[in-house]
């Protein structure tokens, strides 16, 4: 049914697309760190080779009850539910920023322990409902 | 009616058909509009930037199926050499490179008031600038080239490799850390979307489908039309 110049075409394609794959593959799994765009608080727990002095992001949830405000400085835990962080952040929060929510913060480590930030991002989850089933999911914690 | 793609059926594909479609996707878009604008609540958190969703998601839908059609063609034309396929492949590629800036527009617009950021280099946006990337290479290289065959096997292999870069767009969210939320729509969970906001996000997908399909067909007869020409002038 199929020529034998079709079979070796899509027997080279086959080939050259396994190869590709494997090599994609290969290249993003060395560069982990770099494509993640944040760490979570159990990655910073687990890891043994971090810097304190390169910037790097952490991201997670931000604990409830943790945020403390203080003349324009701001204290709050991220948390995986697994560990959690401390950060301490001075400026501008951007609008979605709330306990429960999910948030990235960019800056410096000072130790496991403690995180100094420069930027905080608000991240979004993927649930998308109106206001009033929100409440209702709201109450039922 | 598959048959009508082939090059001597597609010039009976005429502006009767394509007026049709329009009609259509006129209807679809302003149902869309209405609902995805006026009628659908707004989002427990997000308030009503989340009216944007209408038009990013249907445009990432667009501009990766676009893209992933084009390399099927690539495809059937260097294994089968079926002559038509890079013809389907030149006329979707511009559809695909709209819908792609719009994307990265739109979800930009969406992004300055969320996350308190225009742009980051995280997995999915980066992924995506990768998809445009391919996509002005692989217009370039049927602007540029200008014999036929060269032109078709450069593009081809463009639009196979930049292949790979769909599944890694597609599942970013999913494999690592990024700022951009996981999926809401998978093939294996509910989705995370309310009813409320799922339908218009579908009805809106049908809209940008159709009109992608009037500017493809429109495209596409051209394309033969100056194809079947060139081959005329050799002869």
């Amino acid at each position: 049914m199929l020529s034998k110049k079709v079979k070796s075409r899509i027997f080279f394609l086959i080939v050259a697309s396994v190869v590709t794959s494997a090599i994609i593959f290969f290249i993003l799994k060395s560069l982990e760190d770099n494509v993640v765009y944040f760490f979570s608080p159990s990655d910073i727990y687990n890891k043994t080779n971090i810097s304190f002095n390169e910037k790097i992001r952490v991201g997670g949830l931000v604990k409830e009850n943790s945020i403390k405000k203080n003349q324009g400085k701001i204290v709050f835990v991220i948390t995986d539910l697994k560990n959690e962080i401390i950060v301490s952040y001075n400026g501008l929060i951007p609008n979605l920023f709330s306990e429960g929510k999910g948030v990235i913060a960019e800056g410096k480590l000072k130790d496991k322990k403690y995180f100094i930030a420069e930027k905080i991002l608000a991240k979004h989850d993927e649930n998308y409902m109106p206001p009033e089933v929100g409440e209702v999911l709201e109450k039922s914690y | 009616m598959l048959k009508k793609f082939f090059p001597n059926k597609i010039l009976s594909i005429d502006n009767k058909f394509i007026n049709n479609l329009v009609f259509i996707m006129a209807i679809v878009a302003t149902v869309g509009l209405i609902y995805a604008l006026f009628l659908s609540p707004p989002d427990y958190i997000q308030g009503d930037s989340v009216r944007i969703m209408y038009v990013h998601v249907p445009s990432s839908f667009i501009a990766l199926g676009s893209f992933a059609i084009m390399g099927v063609a690539s495809i059937l034309n260097l294994v089968f050499k079926i002559k038509f396929m890079p013809l389907v492949a030149k006329s979707l590629a511009p559809i695909g490179i709209v819908f792609t800036l719009l994307s990265i527009a739109t979800g930009s617009l969406w992004g300055k008031p969320t996350w308190g950021i225009w742009w980051v280099w995280d997995a999915r946006l980066t992924s995506m600038f990768i998809l445009l990337c391919f996509y002005i290479a692989y217009i370039l290289s049927w602007k540029l080239i200008y014999n036929f065959e060269k032109a078709n096997k450069v593009s081809s292999i463009i639009s196979i490799i930049g292949l790979f870069n769909l599944p890694i767009i597609k599942y970013s969210v999913d494999w690592w850390n990024t700022l951009h939320q996981p999926s809401s729509i998978t093939l294996t969970s509910a989705p995370t979307i309310h009813h409320t906001m799922l339908i218009p996000l579908i009805i809106m997908m049908f809209g940008f489908t159709i009109y992608s399909l009037i500017i493809f067909l429109m495209r596409y007869k051209i394309e033969i039309i100056k194809f079947k020409l060139k081959k005329k002038n050799i002869k």
